[in-house]
């Protein structure tokens, strides 16, 4: 089976009224004429997701798009289970950019916080039931008996009567479209104890293509007369070249065009390794921005201070009970410190786009996002056209993690494409792709809790200075709609599982220049570490074994089983010589969606002498609602297990006068085969609704393994990443 | 500029570039071999592994002009009728995820089981400690290794 993606415009005739309040757009053919027609005459389009071709091959136009977490394969498969398609003639199709495929949460195409499945649940089901009302409908008039009499098996209409059966390819050559599509109500829907493919472990359909090599990313796309160029940034943001060698570069071999623009220097030429060539001979010196002076090492120090001064005022986000009232009269305050540093995404696809702005005034973009709806306006707005304009070929991306929410790189390519006058296709160096890293903020975090004389939290205060998300990724006047609630760093601050009657957390802004973006588990990455650490902390105080108070302070039946599980497969209790474990909670979603959680135990090893640690094993149960494809669940926590491990022990961006340090995979190391642990998954099913899976066990690994270190040592690593340095002096 | 004589997947072809031309934009560019791939350019991650007469190599770190009078596979070329047994166990594990550095460890793997068809789990991960993998496909990968080790 093959990706591709459709180039079909759609119209939006009839408006159908989704349960979830979702307004779903249906499509036929363009013109009154056309409705009547065989569905044939539309190329068997049955509604906007799916068509059915003649010879009964089915595709379903997916709005997924997919980055590795198996979405392309999980939404159709959704679309799939209520239409009673034989998934072995089913097609995927990443859908073009169009309302109708906008994230019925998210109100735009975007893929973000793991909200895919979650957000289409009943419309993507909607869709899929609603085609099957239309064949259903359509097999009626065909066979002239009533619709009642009908039912459905895989692909085909059945009148159990006759005996007569029709498959959906020869209703679809056959029929005609209805006038109105048919509207479903829920209660249409298929129950879910008769589901068929949902939970069933169905193959990911770009599998066969990801093996071979045949799969095609954006840095794979061609186009006639295309050339090929690169973007060197300014090194801060808001800064851009004063002055550059344009003319050495120029006359560097293979090489047609050198731009200076406002934020960066362009480079294009007939190669790739000709314009990467040139690249590494550019000198430019560049504008000062307010980002220029900043040191991270300066900045985390004083991110400190501004967590430990209650009279720095944040932003509150969470406020539950009255929290000072009652630390004010707390038998004691329990008090701890942690910082996070900035993290790169390491996406192992450099950013890249080809773009192609025509003399006609239309555009065509080739590009991985994850927000394609900004690429197509960002791309209109570049080119100075209008949306409609434009048309974006979205590709599959070799990895997204929150990154490739931001477009920057496609407003890149349209430049130099608008510069050059051919299509261009834009490739970053890897050195380029780590300079112009979008990082996930720099934290420093405060948490006070007041217990009573058992030792039982009253209160909890969690105050966290950190750069800020939502204004750069998605403008100011979000953030201002928000209250001024970043809500990327918020994630994962407040702890609504736990039994603490008066908590709030407050986010202190540190606006230091520094280009920020989502990354992969967003605010839960670096504010789960300091609030798990406390919670065993605040187990020691109670005398009480880490798992078993966690279970007593988890107020929420699927929180406490998450615990008590991965407690049982690791055999928590169990001493381990030279070894020691810990384990974390961590949670996943918004309170409206839901949360999906996990349970996480690391099993770990310490050698004193180099501070290196070692991860062992790691344990995880998740509860993810309603388990679409458990084999594809599996892959996503572990490799977020992974993702965890990787950035608790290793990774670590460091900025020097606004520009950051590292360079590459030589310098921003990632986990290898070698560092990976053991790992065993649960997946504890909890509801009919899937919950966000592919960055929920993330947040467990940092705190799981901080604790295992306090076993081992009796001390508490407080700076992440817990590099061999840091920890021996911990030790120390 | 110069052209080069190249076989690559058993086909004779003709690339131009200077001395320094890497052997992976030569795939790419030239030869629409897009299946291997650029991820650093400096050797670090392994997603641009081909084989040079049989031997696993980063294209990125090879020149197009070294490859000359050698063999030249690119995933493109490794199961040549049928899917490489390691292809096969690849999509039986379903070992990729955004897959962007499977066609290198693939190749890298290959290599593995060219010269040591039983590998034990350790010289496993001994050999692919260079691929890297952000998505953390690496428990699939090994598996997927260990079934066509086994299933041939």
């Amino acid at each position: 089976m093959t990706t591709t993606s459709t180039t079909t415009s759609l119209s939006r005739r009839t408006l159908l009224q989704g349960s979830s309040g979702l307004t779903l757009a249906f499509a036929f053919g363009v013109t009154t004429s056309d409705e009547t027609a065989a569905f044939s005459a539309s190329g068997g389009r049955l509604n906007a997701f799916v068509k059915i071709a003649p010879d009964g091959v089915i595709t379903i136009v997916s709005p997924a798009l997919e980055m590795g977490q198996g979405v392309n394969t999980s939404l159709p498969l959704i679309i799939a289970e209520e239409l009673d398609a034989d998934w072995s003639k089913v097609k995927v199709e990443t859908a073009p950019v169009a309302e109708a495929y906008n994230h019925p949460i998210l109100r735009t195409q975007m893929v973000v916080g793991s909200l895919t499945l979650r957000g289409f649940w009943i419309p993507a089901r909607t869709a899929g039931a609603q085609a099957r009302q239309v064949l259903l409908d359509a097999a009626a008039t065909l066979l002239n008996v009533p619709v009642t009499e009908l039912t459905t098996e895989p692909s085909t209409v059945v009148h159990a009567a006759s005996g007569r059966k029709l498959g959906y390819g020869e209703i679809a050559a056959k029929a005609k479209a209805p006038d109105k599509l048919p509207e479903i109500k829920p209660e249409q829907l298929k129950p879910v104890a008769q589901f068929r493919l949902i939970g069933k472990d169905v193959a990911r359909h770009d599998i066969v293509a990801k093996s071979t090599g045949a799969m095609t990313y954006a840095i794979d796309a061609t186009t006639p007369g295309m050339i090929y160029g690169t973007i060197a940034r300014a090194p801060v943001r808001g800064s851009g070249p004063a002055s550059a060698n344009t003319d050495e570069i120029r006359s560097q071999p293979g090489i047609s065009g050198v731009y200076l623009l406002d934020h960066a220097v362009g480079i294009v030429g007939d190669s790739i390794a000709a314009v990467f060539a040139a690249r590494q001979k550019l000198k430019a010196t560049w504008r000062d921005a307010p980002g220029s002076n900043m040191s991270s090492e300066t900045a985390r120090a004083e991110y400190q201070a501004d967590a430990r001064n209650a009279d720095k005022k944040g932003t509150v986000g969470r406020n539950t009970g009255d929290t000072n009232a009652v630390m004010a009269t707390a038998a004691k305050v329990i008090s701890g410190e942690f910082t996070t540093d900035y993290v790169y995404h390491a996406q192992m696809e450099p950013h890249n786009a080809l773009a192609d702005v025509r003399a006609d005034g239309t555009v065509e973009v080739w590009t991985g996002t994850q927000w394609p709806t900004r690429a197509r306006d960002d791309a209109a707005k570049a080119a100075g056209v209008a949306p409609e304009k434009v048309k974006v070929n979205v590709m599959q991306m070799g990895g997204g993690y929150g990154r490739r929410a931001s477009v920057e790189y496609v407003v890149d390519a349209v430049l130099l494409s608008k510069a050059a006058g051919k299509p261009v296709k834009m490739i970053l160096s890897r050195e380029d792709d780590v300079a112009t890293a979008r990082l996930r903020p720099m934290t420093a975090h405060k948490i006070d809790i007041g217990v009573d004389a058992a030792g039982k939290p009253l209160a909890w205060r969690h105050r966290f200075a950190a750069d800020t998300v939502v204004p750069y990724l998605y403008g100011p006047a979000r953030m201002e709609a928000q209250k001024g609630v970043d809500h990327i760093v918020f994630a994962g601050a407040d702890v609504p599982f736990y039994d603490v009657a008066n908590h709030q957390a407050e986010h202190i802004y540190e606006e230091r220049g520094m280009r920020t973006a989502a990354w992969r588990g967003i605010g839960a990455g670096h504010n789960n570490y300091p609030i798990e650490v406390m919670i065993d902390e605040l187990a020691r105080i109670a005398g009480q074994d880490p798992a078993d108070y966690r279970i007593a302070l988890l107020k929420d039946p699927r929180a406490k089983r998450v615990i008590e599980r991965v407690a049982d497969l690791s055999d928590f209790k169990r001493k381990r010589e030279g070894r020691a474990l810990g384990i974390a909670f961590a949670k996943l979603g918004l309170p409206p969606v839901g949360f999906s959680m996990a349970g996480t135990v690391a099993e770990v090893s310490l050698d004193r002498a180099s501070g290196k640690i070692k991860i062992h094993e790691l344990w995880c149960a998740v509860d993810v609602g309603l388990p679409v494809q458990p084999s594809n669940i599996v892959a996503q926590i572990e490799g977020s297990l992974i993702w965890g491990v990787s950035s608790t022990l290793k990774e670590r961006i460091t900025v020097k006068n606004g520009a950051v340090e590292q360079t590459n995979f030589s310098d921003y190391e990632i986990l290898r085969q070698s560092e990976t642990p053991q790992m065993s998954v649960e997946i504890i099913r909890s509801g009919d609704i899937p919950l966000p899976v592919g960055e929920l066990s993330i947040s467990g690994v940092t705190p799981a393994v901080a604790n295992a270190v306090f076993a081992l040592t009796g001390k508490t690593l407080r700076q992440m990443p817990f590099t061999p340095e840091r920890v021996k002096g911990a030790l120390a | 500029m110069a052209t080069y004589d190249l076989a690559v997947n058993g086909k004779a072809v003709k690339v131009t570039g200077d001395a320094t031309t890497p052997l992976l934009w030569a795939l790419r560019e030239q030869l629409n071999l897009t299946g291997t791939k650029y991820g650093c350019g400096a050797g670090l991650c392994g997603a641009c592994t081909v084989h040079v007469d049989g031997v696993a190599v980063r294209s990125c770190q090879t020149s197009a002009a070294s490859a000359v009078g050698k063999k030249v596979t690119t995933i493109e070329g490794l199961g040549t009728s049928a899917l490489h047994a390691l292809q096969k166990a690849w999509i039986a594990e379903e070992a990729p995820q955004c897959g962007y550095c499977q066609s290198g460890q693939i190749m890298k793997a290959a290599e593995l089981l060219g010269k040591t068809p039983k590998p034990t789990r350790e010289q496993i991960v001994a050999h692919m400690d260079g691929n890297l993998c952000r998505c953390g496909s690496y428990p699939r990968i090994t598996r997927a290794i260990e079934r066509a080790a086994r299933e041939g």
